[in-house]
């Protein structure tokens, strides 16, 4: 199953700033790039050119990316209060 | 909300420890307001799949004609899994189908975080939601309230109790906590797959509203990442995690999301599960339990539970739930006793730690400590023993033409042999071993396997 076909399922209010910022200049710098393996729905992948894109709009929260990356490129904070992931079951 | 309104205590995050806290000051008397930064209670909340409740049902007695559970567990398969070969016990009990069915119930959390929010309002707490609590506020070296993002503004309080789940980043900012390492902390994926009920009781064996849980441990189920996978049963759903420690799991250069993937096509996974339809994908970080890496519990005008304060099992037991309720009420009679006195002071909140000494939490972190210096120190105990293991089962088992006695020499000197290969195993380009280690697992492997067998036993059990 795709992780795409598994996030439409989920029921999200998706805020129009980031809550998660990245700082792209530091990403590029970055040897390991761990973020793109652990996130458990994907939302880091590497463009065309070698770069991290990050997409928020299916972020469940979990805080894995906050702690593998040793870089100081994360700026992770929680959605506005009653924005993101609401969990139905 | 009027910013002179003075609050006896705010409680940050309304899981199950937070929400403890409130019922059982609100209860006490005191002026408790509990804030959740999602829509409900639960709407953020993620566990494997059971609700452990000894504190729960001291607390409301027989919650469970009342709450909203799923099936009450009555026991649990252990599989350990290979490529091909796998190995399983079961314990069940008759005895757990009566209450208090063994103080473990399937649940889905945001049905029962916001029945138990409930509850602590119906005793006189104020619950507010979809709001985040960005900082605390500060009089010298005291907490003297919670700063809102947003319209809500600064609120006041004698006392904040912060339990705002792991990545608690007030716990943080209050120096009681720092950022966690990946070893510290692993990743849980869980998809909810929806079968018809009759389904789920064929399949499972159950009858009425009775419930297993399935648990596999890491083997084949995390590709010998130290983690695991569950299958818990709901009423209507299964619960299926997968979870792995987030340092291998980095070192194993996998995707989490094709591990879950794999862990639901395992040939020892997928036959519980053919035919749902997943209906919900969720994730979230959990402590690995933290002895070692205990933070300060509490300072002058604060404390810190259940997740946000590393309170987690991670044994075989893996219980967070009821870490979370226990440590919650020790927060709360903390500050009970602190109310008393007027006094909110480091000194007075004290009182915090030794309850929570007292109680089974820092007891049983204390008790398996060592699991996870062990699973970090022998990585082949979770795959390569694994596979021996299962494979020495199997060939006992296996029908030929041979005479027994010699179908097991054959089995004991293929164990042999696999355990020699795993031993002269190699990480990152490099022989794990000495030399002379691996001369002398060459002659003996069955001697290190021993003793790593009760090494780990001692550690996870």
């Amino acid at each position: 199953m795709n992780i795409d076909d598994k996030l439409v399922l989920n029921l999200f209010h998706v805020d129009r700033e980031p809550h998660i910022k990245i700082n792209q200049e530091i990403c590029r710098h970055c040897p390991h790039k761990l973020c793109t393996y652990v996130c458990p729905v994907g939302n880091y992948t590497l463009n065309d050119d070698g770069d991290v894109v990050f997409s928020w709009e299916g972020c469940l929260e979990c805080g894995t990316c906050r702690i593998v990356c040793d870089q100081g490129a994360l700026v992770w904070d929680y959605p506005a209060g009653g924005y993101g992931i609401s969990y139905r079951f | 909300m009027n910013n002179t309104e003075k609050f006896d205590v705010i409680v940050v995050g309304a899981g199950p420890a937070g929400t403890t806290s409130a019922y059982v000051l609100a209860k006490a008397g005191a002026e408790v307001l509990l804030v959740e930064r999602g829509s409900y209670p639960g709407a953020k909340n993620v566990f494997g799949g059971i609700l452990y409740t000894p504190i729960l049902n001291r607390l409301i007695p027989n919650f469970w004609k009342e709450a909203p559970v799923e099936r009450h567990i009555k026991g649990v398969k252990i599989f350990l899994i290979s490529a091909k070969n796998a190995v399983s016990i079961g314990v069940e009990s008759e005895v757990h189908n009566q209450p208090p069915y063994n103080n473990s119930f399937t649940v889905y959390r945001s049905k029962f975080d916001s029945w138990y929010a409930e509850k602590a309002q119906e005793a006189g707490a104020m619950l507010i939601t979809d709001t985040v609590i960005d900082d605390l506020l500060w009089d010298g070296n005291k907490v003297i309230g919670v700063k809102a993002r947003g319209e809500s503004g600064d609120v006041y309080a004698d006392c904040v109790i912060v339990a705002d789940g792991v990545n608690s980043l007030l716990a943080e900012k209050a120096g009681l906590r720092k950022g966690f390492k990946p070893r510290q902390v692993s990743l849980g994926m869980k998809e909810v797959i929806e079968l018809p009920r009759e389904v789920i009781e064929e399949r499972f064996h159950l009858t009425g509203i009775e419930g297993v849980e399935i648990k596999y441990i890491a083997g084949d189920a995390t590709q010998g990442i130290w983690g695991g996978g569950n299958i818990y049963t709901n009423l209507e759903t299964l619960s299926v995690v997968n979870w792995l420690s987030v340092d291998p799991l980095i070192a194993s250069q996998f995707k989490a999301v094709d591990l879950m993937e794999r862990f639901k096509d395992h040939p020892f996974v997928k036959n519980y599960i053919r035919g749902g339809k997943t209906i919900e994908y969720q994730a979230h970080l959990a402590p690995d339990g933290g002895y070692d890496f205990t933070p300060r519990y509490y300072t002058n005008g604060l404390l810190i539970a259940g997740d946000a304060a590393r309170f987690l099992n991670a044994s075989i037991h893996y219980e967070g739930t009821n870490f979370a309720m226990a440590s919650g009420e020790a927060a709360a009679k903390a500050v009970i006793e602190a109310k008393k006195k007027s006094d909110y002071s480091e000194r007075s909140l004290s009182y915090y730690q030794k309850l929570l000494n007292e109680s089974f939490v820092m007891k049983d972190l204390k008790r398996y400590r060592k699991l996870n210096h062990f699973a970090e120190a022998y990585p082949e105990f979770f795959s390569g023993y694994f596979d021996a293991i299962t494979q020495m089962a199997v060939d006992y088992f296996t029908v030929n033409e041979l005479p027994k006695r010699h179908q097991e020499w054959r089995m004991l000197k293929t164990f042999r042999s696999n355990l020699s290969r795993y031993h002269a195993g190699v990480a990152d380009g490099k022989f794990r071993h000495s030399r002379l280690k691996r001369a002398f697992l060459r002659i003996c492997p069955l001697t290190r396997f021993i003793w790593l067998c009760l090494k780990g036993a001692l550690a996870f059990l």
